[in-house]
């Protein structure tokens, strides 16, 4: 690997596919045409939502793309600040609404570090098993939506179908299939309700099926293999210094999990589980390594149940909260990526400012890059393979 | 004189009355039934039930309710559009479509006419379609549109060619290529001397069968050869900017092209509407239920693939035709002639 | 490279038999009895000496991250297990240079801004009820390793390697908001410092282009800078604080006489 230097900075070294050139390689194009500015979104059934990736084609490669963000831009870090920190959590649910319950935890999480007070036990743990539930939600709807972006439409029906069964466990928790706003800070709402266990253990199994299910339909499928394969590689080193986290640097072959890596939280230290990576760093190996964080996840709610301690659900905290001055960064493995929050607060009953780092922004920042050089129809499968939500990047 | 005109005339009848059979039972009724129970099918195959309440019975009525609100539609043309080309382009392809129907044997004397090229002119005619495609995309005046325009045309060339290829050894085998004669021929067939079911060609043209399907998922735009028209990608391609019942046109055209193609494939492959042991008039009432039947158990086929599969992309699509499509059929129609020299 | 259909099916057989339990369906009430023994002894267990020597080894990466950046370090600090490193705004991208290459962060989590004014006081009296805005403290106070002014640009980053993070900031003058740009550095920081840029004004030496990321190309004023109203809030009062809308049909004046 060779590396160039960077102008004025002596003895600073870079690998230079982190920047253009390497992108532009793939750049061959045989007949020069005159190029074509293809508008894709903000309506567009690839960009779930609003975005909008301007691409320069010539004949069907894409030259050069830019993808516009903003159109579902809320401010929240502004909000944030006139805010109080229960109400935060409200408005946080809606920035990654397909997993909103795993987006509470890491804001809740520093509130709690700057005021020194612990969830129970069991609060953590009925946290954890919610987190995996969205993101076994999260990640059942991206494996049949992947088929359909592919162009089949039958798994996407699945998707939705087997999602609907975790979406009715949330609810029957928190009151809320989309936007549960369960967490407080020193623990939750409320304790389980009664038969929930039993119920989750039985969708779980559907789940495992489902996976399996997947794995032979949409994964398994030549057609799918020959789309997905070798489209749309991020480098391991390209990824990071982009800011690409969670599923999709894990299939680069990063070995890098917040729930092991990072600060501990949750109970996910007192559970068995694997992290999964692959070699390939292509749409196949990011539709595989989520297939098998979905198997993961389920493994890691079946032991949740086993081992559910008793006790409280919420820590002693006073009826209006009021944040001591202090500082902390917490990041968390959400469904899409590294989610954190830098809360700053002074005191007051709400934060003085929020910086909310999401996972899609970073993973869409990349595309760029990422889409030089390839055909149309690979747009959108490496559109589809990043799993992005719009609010996740316009937050 | 009278005499004269009363033959003229009830020739003239006789005609008129066969187009109106042909022309508007089977196409609208294929389409109908086959819309139903393909909507039904894919319905139970996706795990959902589909229409319910149109109609009452498992929503029966909801095709003919699609065709009303499509009806209700505003017409809108773009602003950028080639006005007379635009509206020109739909019609193009139904009529392209309704003529492969012209040449469908369903019965021994339910024909509209038995040319003596037939099989040459039902792909003919269905191949005008691109040029109603190519219309569209271009008088459209969008990007998606044209881009699947072009993808269409050039999917439409390079898949024509296995196309007829596959036919030739049908041909070959039952030396016509009038479809009705290729019905004959199959009836008449024995199988090592045994004529008890006559001899489908599916026995002796597998190949060809499975090269016909294949190319005809291409001719069709049916996933996964379906990029003119990729709904995540170029969201339906050519006929993006078409509303109202010019959209209905092309609805129309493409479940009735699906139609016209497994029609063909059943008269060539399956031996249409022959009943074994039956003749007259009972084969005049048995072939069309017969051909039905072997309509739809074809595109049964079609649109089980055509919602299962992904679609692959158009550098792929085009390796297949050209590189593995082509060769298989040239060896089939190489193997077909020898065996036929030779027996 | 490319793995097979077979290697994978042989993965979901061995993922099966990891299953604790399997997956049949318990008695409730058992399960939950066996629950609450189990659990307690686990959950008992937290691990005490691996948290020291974590400590440990955050103690070792500030101490080689400050001999790293020697001069450049204004202030540095250990903030709730993240170790947060202040540099003077000249060395700001050497210290990207040095924390990349060096130290091995390769990761880049985000860059933001920070405004250190005090809040200016919108809507009511908390005492009162009126919890329709937090009411910060009126004097300007700084965080974690202090600041020289009003604004800061704060950016954390991960060494995925040994799976720390670091938290580094620097001082952005209030007359003229300019700091080096991190892009030539880590290409993700492009869109950080967009909208850093947007929503400070801080402009960074040496982006590629700084344009408007999420607010409309004719946008004027800088959103997150704290003398920037939250218009929403100065035109309508908190809609959550009782009594403030009448409802539709009751005059103003009723309010609050009972």
């Amino acid at each position: 690997m060779t590396t160039t230097e960077i102008p004025g900075s002596p003895d600073f070294e870079i690998d230079p596919r982190a920047l253009t050139p390497l992108a532009d390689q793939r750049l061959d194009i045989e007949l020069q045409s005159e190029d074509m500015v293809l508008n894709i979104g903000p309506q567009h059934p690839a960009t779930h939502g609003t975005l909008r990736v301007v691409v320069r084609l010539d004949g069907e490669r894409v030259v050069s793309a830019d993808p516009v963000i903003g159109y579902m831009h809320r401010g929240y870090e502004k909000l944030t600040e006139y805010r109080t920190y229960p109400q935060v959590t409200t408005l946080i649910n809606r920035i990654d609404w397909l997993s909103s319950f795993a987006n509470e935890v890491p804001f809740i999480h520093a509130a709690e570090r700057i005021m020194g007070v612990e969830a129970p036990p069991r609060a953590e743990w009925i946290r954890t098993a919610l987190t995996e539930l969205s993101r076994i939600a999260t990640f059942i709807l991206f494996l049949g939506e992947m088929g359909l972006q592919v162009g089949a439409i039958t798994p996407a029906f699945y998707g939705f179908r087997d999602r609907e069964h975790v979406l009715n466990l949330i609810e029957a928790v928190t009151g809320g299939r989309f936007h549960p706003n369960f967490n407080r800070i020193g623990g939750i709402k409320d304790d389980l309700p009664a038969g929930w266990i039993n119920e989750t253990r039985r969708v779980m199994g559907l789940m495992l099926e489902s996976c399996d299910q997947f794995e032979d339909l949409v994964a398994g499928n030549e057609i799918f293999q020959a789309r997905t394969r070798g489209c749309g590689i991020i480098p391991a080193d390209v990824g990071a210094a982009y800011g690409v986290s969670g599923s999709n640097l894990r299939a680069s072959g990063v070995d890098w999990d917040l729930r092991r890596d990072g600060q501990p939280y949750l109970a996910y230290r007192e559970l068995d589980w694997k992290v999964f990576t692959h070699p390939d760093g292509d749409t196949f190996a990011r539709y595989w390594v989520r297939l098998q964080e979905t198997r993961e996840a389920i493994r890691m709610v079946l032991q949740i149940l086993d081992g559910l301690p008793a006790g409280p659900v919420m820590a002693k905290v006073p009826r209006i909260i009021k944040v001591p001055a202090g500082e902390a960064w917490v990041n968390t493995e959400n469904p899409l990526g590294e989610m954190g929050y830098y809360v700053i607060s002074k005191g007051a009953t709400g934060p003085f400012r929020v910086k909310i780092r999401t996972a899609s922004f970073s993973n869409v920042s990349i595309l760029p890059w990422l889409l030089k050089g390839v055909y149309v129809p690979d747009v959108v499968t490496i559109l589809a393979g990043l799993y992005f939500i719009l609010g996740d990047i316009d937050r | 004189m009278i005499e004269t005109l009363a033959v003229d005339l009830a020739w003239g009848w006789i005609l008129a009355i066969k187009t109106a059979v042909v022309l508007s039972i089977i196409p609208f009724g294929a389409l109908l039934l086959g819309y139903v129970f393909l909507l039904k099918m894919m319905s139970h195959m996706q795990s959902r039930l589909g229409p319910m309440d149109p109609g009452g019975f498992h929503g029966w009525f909801q095709l003919i309710g699609d065709g009303i609100k499509f009806l209700q539609k505003e017409d809108i043309t773009p602003e950028g559009a080639d006005r007379r080309v635009f509206a020109l382009a739909p019609a193009i392809i139904l009529v392209s479509t309704f003529l492969v129907y012209i040449v469908i044997p369903v019965g021994p004397r339910l024909i509209v006419r038995d040319l003596d090229v037939g099989i040459f002119f039902a792909l003919a005619v269905s191949s005008l379609s691109v040029i109603g495609v190519l219309m569209a995309g271009w008088a459209s005046a969008n990007k998606y549109a044209l881009i699947g325009a072009l993808r269409a045309a050039g999917q439409l060339i390079a898949y024509e060619l296995p196309l007829v290829l596959a036919t030739v050894g049908v041909v070959i085998q039952a030396g016509t290529m009038s479809l009705q004669g290729i019905v004959y021929a199959q009836q008449n067939g024995e199988i090592f001397g045994w004529g008890g079911i006559g001899n489908p060609f599916i026995l002796t043209q597998i190949v060809g069968f499975l090269l016909f399907l294949t190319a005809a998922q291409a001719e069709l735009t049916q996933t996964p050869f379906d990029m003119p028209v990729a709904e995540s990608e170029i969201v339906g391609g050519y006929y993006v900017e078409y509303t109202g019942f010019r959209f209905l046109f092309f609805f129309m055209g493409e479940f009735g092209t699906a139609f016209a193609f497994a029609g063909i494939a059943a008269t060539l492959f399956l031996g249409g509407w022959s009943v074994p042991w039956v003749d007259g008039t009972a084969a005049d009432v048995l072939g069309p239920i017969v051909m039905l039947t072997k309509v739809m158990l074809v595109s049964f086929l079609i649109f089980w693939v055509r919602f299962t599969y992904p679609r692959f992309r158009e550098d792929q699509l085009q390796s297949i035709a050209w590189k593995y499509l082509i060769p298989l059929s040239l060896v089939n129609i190489l193997v077909t002639g020898i065996l036929k020299v030779a027996i | 490279m490319a793995l097979t259909g077979q290697w994978m099916g042989a993965c979901r057989s061995s993922f099966r038999s990891r299953i604790p339990g399997g997956l049949q369906v318990a008695d409730e009430q058992t399960v939950d009895e066996a629950a609450t023994t189990e659990g307690s002894t686990s959950v008992a267990t937290i691990d005490a000496g691996p948290v020291a020597a974590v400590d440990s080894a955050i103690e070792a990466l500030r101490a080689r991250v400050v001999a790293e950046l020697g001069s450049a370090v204004v202030a540095h600090e250990i903030n709730h297990g993240v170790v947060t490193v202040r540099v003077t705004t000249e060395s700001w991208r050497r210290t990207a240079e040095i924390v990349r290459s060096k130290l091995g962060f390769d990761y880049l989590s985000f860059i933001a801004g920070i405004d250190w004014m005090p809040a200016p006081k919108v809507g009511g009296e908390e005492l009162a009820g009126d919890t329709s805005t937090p009411a910060q403290p009126m004097e300007q106070t700084y965080g974690v390793c202090g600041s020289a002014g009003r604004f800061q640009v704060f950016a954390a980053v991960t060494s995925l390697s040994r799976k720390t993070t670091l938290v580094l900031k620097t001082d952005v003058s209030e007359t003229e908001p300019i700091v080096a740009s991190w892009v030539p550095v880590y290409p993700g920081a492009d869109w950080h410092e967009r909208e850093t840029w947007e929503m400070y004004g801080f402009r960074f030496d040496g982006h590629p282009g700084l344009r408007h990321l999420y607010l409309p190309g004719e946008f004027e004023g800088f959103p997150l800078r704290k003398d920037f109203p939250l218009l929403a809030r100065e035109v309508k009062p908190w809609p959550g604080l009782v009594d403030v809308e009448p409802m539709p049909g009751v005059a103003d004046g009723d309010e609050g006489e009972e």
